[in-house]
């Protein structure tokens, strides 16, 4: 592993473990407001100021990334098992069967994934508590992002499929559920690895978006999306850069998810 | 046999569409606010006139007379009327779709220019700082979303349709990049060079031919990914194409807008790969 990498895995995990320990590290609950502080500019008690209703901006920082750092996962995980299910009964199954639901797929493909998102979106509602709207926000994304991984995934089933120690367990007798959970699963895990760690930084992103349209996370929770939308402010930008401290973070999270993972990524 | 895969793929668009329109026509018929008039709600209804308003509607729970009027609807070019915005679907495309088409044509022309000559640049001058430097710039803009880019470029007072070329721009020259590097470590690519001919005939004479198909259905998917990013860019540079539309549908939940939305843009992406896939069939010779 180079020494790049290693520093990235390194920063990724003292992020994830700062997102964790989130209610340790910050330095106020996430929805207090000081009105004594309004927008005020950073300074030891606020490392990086308060908002216009007086709470802390670090504070709502951390609490943000522990919901994006710790759902984005969630739904890639969520993807990847749907994606799974997909793509290893497509390969499995061959056929007519197969022809459905790789058209199924294509079909999810071919739709545009943020007008799609939208769309969903829209059918649920929009004014619902802040927790509910995080799980509507992922379970959406998680629900809606594994067509492009059922793909990979049915590739790589076909393969395994004629290879030889599949065609021998089969001359042997084995049975196709046996053969399926004992031989080919197990061989895929490389493919399913990567597949998640490709949707968890394609999550983080599509999350941002949706925050920074007010489609996101309700308000008073944060997540890095919602966070971002402060920068809408651009006059305040200019005399007051800790306002990009969000988009910083997001930066460097998905810097070293490019760094960690581009090998993975070029080989899946 | 280039015919039929071309008759093949049309077929294929054909039932896209149709299985597009019945999920949208789907998503409006169970969608929240189904069946409501708010025109219900003037005091200077007479009851029998809103018996009549109801009348009118009675025909829309019968499913599958639904979805036959919706389909024919959407073949005449009667896309329905917006909810929010109380204006027929086809009237706000044809004010919108020029401005997003101009933003996405101008995206698309400098992000390809931009990726393809620094992917060029790097593959002639192979300096490993240059290499570095330009890897590490598109990763930059492919760390950071849309909508960020579009922020830091209404800041810069840049455009719009440059936060669009800024979302295609680091995956066109990732992706050319490295076809360039495979491209060039060919066997017949190396027997070219061995034979003493330049870099500029290489790249047109051999190593061009091999990498269009993929740089054309590389064309393909971008248009899919160029649309995806019109929604944020035009959403905050507030420029009112059909990208600022899908999202104030999306604020408002006008559902009829938003599946019609995405049903044409689905049309033009599918059309785009189309296009895009044959050209590169024809430009191979082989199969499109």
């Amino acid at each position: 592993m180079s020494r790049t990498r290693r520093a990235a895995t390194l920063v990724l995990l003292l992020l994830f473990a700062g997102a964790l320990a989130a209610d340790l590290v910050a330095r106020a609950p996430y929805g207090l407001q000081d009105r004594d502080h309004l927008s005020v500019a950073p300074c030891a008690r606020f490392p990086l100021g308060t908002d216009e209703l007086g709470r802390d901006r670090f504070s709502r920082l951390v609490y943000g990334s522990r919901v994006s750092l710790l759902l984005a996962p969630a739904a890639a995980l969520l993807s990847l098992v749907i994606s799974a299910l997909m793509g290893i009964l497509a390969g499995h199954w061959g056929g007519w069967r197969e022809r459905t639901i790789l058209a199924g797929t294509d079909l999810v493909l071919s739709l545009p994934w943020l007008f799609l998102v939208l769309t969903i979106r829209a059918l649920l509602p929009l004014n619902v508590s802040p927790w509910l709207s995080v799980v509507i926000t992922f379970a959406l994304l998680g629900m809606l992002g594994w067509a492009a991984a059922a793909r990979v995934i049915h590739a790589g089933v076909r393969s395994l499929r004629s290879a030889d120690f599949v065609l021998q367990a089969r001359a042997c007798g084995c049975p196709p559920r046996r053969l399926m959970l004992a031989h080919i699963l197990p061989n895929l895990k490389p493919l399913l690895f990567a597949q998640f760690w490709i949707l968890v930084p394609a999550f983080l992103l599509s999350e941002a978006n949706l925050g920074l349209l007010g489609l996101g996370v309700a308000e008073p929770l944060p997540s890095l999306g919602s966070l971002l939308r402060e920068m809408e402010n651009l006059p305040a930008l200019a005399s007051s850069p800790w306002l990009l401290a969000p988009a910083v973070l997001l930066l460097l999270v998905m810097s070293c998810f490019q760094v960690v993972f581009s090998k993975g990524e070029s080989s899946a | 046999m280039r015919c039929r895969r071309l008759i093949s793929r049309l077929g294929v668009l054909l039932v896209t569409l149709l299985a597009g329109g019945f999920l949208g026509a789907t998503l409006v018929r169970f969608g929240p606010g189904f069946g409501t008039d708010e025109r219900e709600l003037d005091p200077r209804l007479s009851a029998q006139s809103i018996a009549t308003l109801r009348q009118s509607r009675v025909g829309d729970n019968d499913l599958p007379a639904f979805y036959f009027r919706y389909l024919t609807g959407l073949i005449r070019g009667d896309l329905g009327v917006s909810r929010s915005l109380g204006r027929p679907v086809t009237e706000l495309l044809g004010e919108r779709l020029p401005v997003t088409l101009r933003a996405i044509g101008i995206g698309l022309s400098a992000g390809w220019v931009g990726g393809l000559l620094l992917a060029l640049l790097t593959h002639f001058f192979r300096i490993p700082a240059f290499d570095f430097a330009s890897t590490v710039g598109s990763g930059l803009f492919l760390c950071l979303p849309a909508a960020v880019l579009a922020l830091l470029f209404v800041y810069a007072g840049a455009p719009s349709p440059l936060g669009i070329a800024a979302v295609i721009f680091p995956r066109v020259f990732r992706y050319a990049r490295n076809l360039f590097l495979s491209a060039a470590a060919r066997p017949h690519v190396t027997t070219a060079r061995a034979k003493g001919l330049g870099k500029i005939r290489i790249l047109l004479w051999h190593i061009l031919p091999c990498i269009a198909p993929e740089l054309l259905a590389l064309l393909g998917v971008s248009l899919s990914v160029a649309f995806t990013a019109s929604i944020p860019v035009e959403a905050i540079c507030d420029s009112p194409g059909i990208g600022q539309l899908a999202w104030q549908a999306a604020l408002a939940r006008d559902l009829p807008l938003l599946t019609n939305l995405t049903l044409i843009v689905t049309a033009v992406t599918l059309v785009g790969n189309l296009i895009s896939d044959w050209t590169g069939g024809v430009a191979t010779g082989g199969p499109a």
